[in-house]
């Protein structure tokens, strides 16, 4: 399968400098705090194909006969609800959650690694049930409840199962791991009690290079045996 | 990916209407659609969001055993249904082998069976092979492991549905809404060989939208299965899947016999064959077995896909023992 440059190669090949550390290293100005400031208006306008003076949220099309709405192709204003709270985001509306989620609104504990639903590191909740946000649009999720893995937890109040998780030493690298744990949290909600087997077809769509997966499935009947007993 | 406005239709009709103008393509799902958007093997000026059509998206079953399906139906929540799981198991099994949790909760039914071919010669946008309006179909000489075994030529993709084989074998007819209105057609008509146009995969003329999967109750006491084979496990297409659906008479000979292969072949692959060995024998390993053989009787491998061959036959005979209720000692 052919590949062509991600978002993040772009971003990277338009705002990082040459010289800058990988991530911030000894520096205080990280990659992501430098993109989160000066260039990101410059690179968001960019993903989007658009020049920032374009960038303005056009006026609602003229609908075509027969039809209830029409959306784009240019930005529009749509309302979504994303852990608990409402927001308002304009975007063209080939746009996927995804990309809403990491570029719109700075939700960056979403993954984008394969984008081709293939991995499940961009696992969000929606209505509570698992999907791949790199293969829906973000105007399609109008509607529906979304919870990211921010909506989880935070490092300073983690729920039970990213704690068990950190107690069961279920990751090494960690980019996996936001989407592992929203399959993980998904899966347990609807089943309390699972076997070993129900947790590995709950994570057989989430890819750990690392090799994780015992410690994961360790950490998942943990977290699980820890709530009955809350219970 | 290309720019692109998205629509709601008012009603299905003049979705149907939007549906024909060029330039169009219909978003239930999304799954299949955006990997080819992405992909760049679609570039529509418009989607007509179908998901805006309220109703779609139920499973109704009648007191008999029959299924009506709504096209925008999860495959989770056909996996999920107990009215499914009860009268067509192996519909319900296709769907739970199918993709992933996340992208279950996604794709549709109708996607599911719309979807274009997984061959990576067609996904890869820089070649234009028979199936994009080329002169050739690059499976013939190049890597085919994955390609047909049977019905191939000229071109040689596998249908990629999981369903598919079950809805055959179901007997299962769909309505599809046009822009001149609604008309039925049987499933294993919809499905079209590359020798009749390889640019296609199925019946629908443009405009044409599947409105609804009506699933027959299967015969009284009918027992079905499917199994299906893949080299990853976590998650995977299958290399060979089967299904069999299978009732006995008080004698205990089959009266009634069904067997539908995947993967194998541009369209759900039935094995007349394999039934007619079936039908009216008591059913025991060596039956199965020689109901295997002859289903794959005819296979004509490519260079790198005749290993296709044995797991074919062996889902074959695996799907028969489970239908029957015989343990196999081989699995």
């Amino acid at each position: 399968m052919s590949r062509r440059p991600r978002d993040r190669d772009i971003i990277e090949k338009i705002a990082v400098p040459a010289d800058s550390a990988a991530d911030g290293g000894g520096s205080t100005l990280s990659r992501r705090s430098f993109l989160k400031g000066a260039g990101a208006a410059a690179a968001a306008a960019s993903l989007l194909g658009v020049s920032p003076a374009e960038a303005d949220v056009s006026a609602p099309n003229p609908p075509l006969a027969g039809s209830a709405e029409r959306l784009g192709p240019g930005p529009a204003a749509f309302n979504l609800r994303i852990n608990g709270a409402a927001r308002t985001v304009a975007a063209e509306p080939r746009v996927t959650l995804l990309g809403v989620l990491r570029d719109h609104l700075g939700l960056t504990g979403t993954k984008l690694v394969c984008d081709r639903g293939a991995c499940g590191a961009c696992t969000v909740h929606l209505d509570g049930a698992p999907v791949a946000s790199c293969m829906m649009l973000a105007v399609d999720a109008r509607g529906h409840e979304i919870t990211t893995i921010e909506g989880l937890g935070a490092p300073d109040r983690m729920n039970a199962l990213q704690n068990a998780f950190v107690s069961n030493d279920a990751l090494q690298c960690g980019f996996c791991t936001p989407g592992i744990t929203m399959a993980l949290s998904a899966a347990l909600g609807a089943n309390p009690n699972p076997s070993p087997e129900e947790i590995k077809r709950a994570i057989a769509g989430n890819i750990c290079r690392c090799g994780t997966y015992p410690h994961v499935i360790e950490a998942a009947l943990a977290a699980a045996k820890a709530a009955r007993g809350r219970a | 990916m290309k720019r692109f406005a998205v629509i709601a239709p008012a009603d299905l009709s003049a979705a149907a209407r939007m549906l024909a103008e060029p330039n169009r393509s219909a978003l239930a799902g999304g799954v299949d659609l955006l990997d080819l958007l992405k992909q760049e093997l679609a570039a529509p000026d418009e989607l007509v969001n179908l998901k805006a059509l309220g109703g779609l998206d139920r499973i109704e079953s009648e007191s008999g055993g029959a299924l009506r399906i709504g096209p925008l139906v999860t495959l989770h929540q056909l996996a999920a249904s107990p009215a499914v799981r009860a009268r067509h198991p192996a519909l319900a099994d296709a769907a739970a082998e199918a993709a992933t949790p996340q992208l279950r909760n996604l794709a549709t039914v109708g996607g599911n069976l719309a979807q274009r071919p997984r061959c990576w010669y067609f996904r890869n946008p820089a070649i234009v092979c028979l199936k994009k309006g080329g002169s050739k179909c690059y499976a013939v000489a190049g890597l085919n492991r994955y390609h047909a075994i049977l019905g191939g030529g000229p071109s040689f993709i596998v249908n990629p549905s999981n369903l598919a084989p079950a809805l055959v074998a179901y007997d299962a007819t769909l309505t599809l809404h046009g822009p001149d209105g609604a008309r039925k057609l049987a499933i294993a008509e919809f499905f079209t060989l590359p020798k009749a146009d390889p640019r296609r995969e199925n019946a629908l003329i443009p405009g044409e939208i599947i409105a609804a999967i009506d699933v027959p109750a299967p015969p009284a006491g009918a027992r079905s299965a499917y199994i299906e084979a893949r080299e990853k496990q976590s998650f995977d297409w299958p290399l060979a899947s089967a299904v069999a659906i299978l009732a006995m008479n008080r004698a205990g000979e089959i009266e009634y016999a069904r067997i539908v292969m995947g993967a194998v072949a541009p369209i759900p692959w039935r094995a007349p064959s394999a039934e007619k060995i079936l039908h009216g024998a008591r059913l025991d390993r060596a039956v199965a077995d020689r109901a295997a053989q002859a289903a794959l009787e005819g296979a004509a491998p490519l260079a790198h896909n005749a290993y296709k061959i044995p797991i074919a036959r062996a889902m074959v005979r695996r799907a028969i023992l489970r239908a029957g209720g015989i343990a196999d000692e081989t699995a």
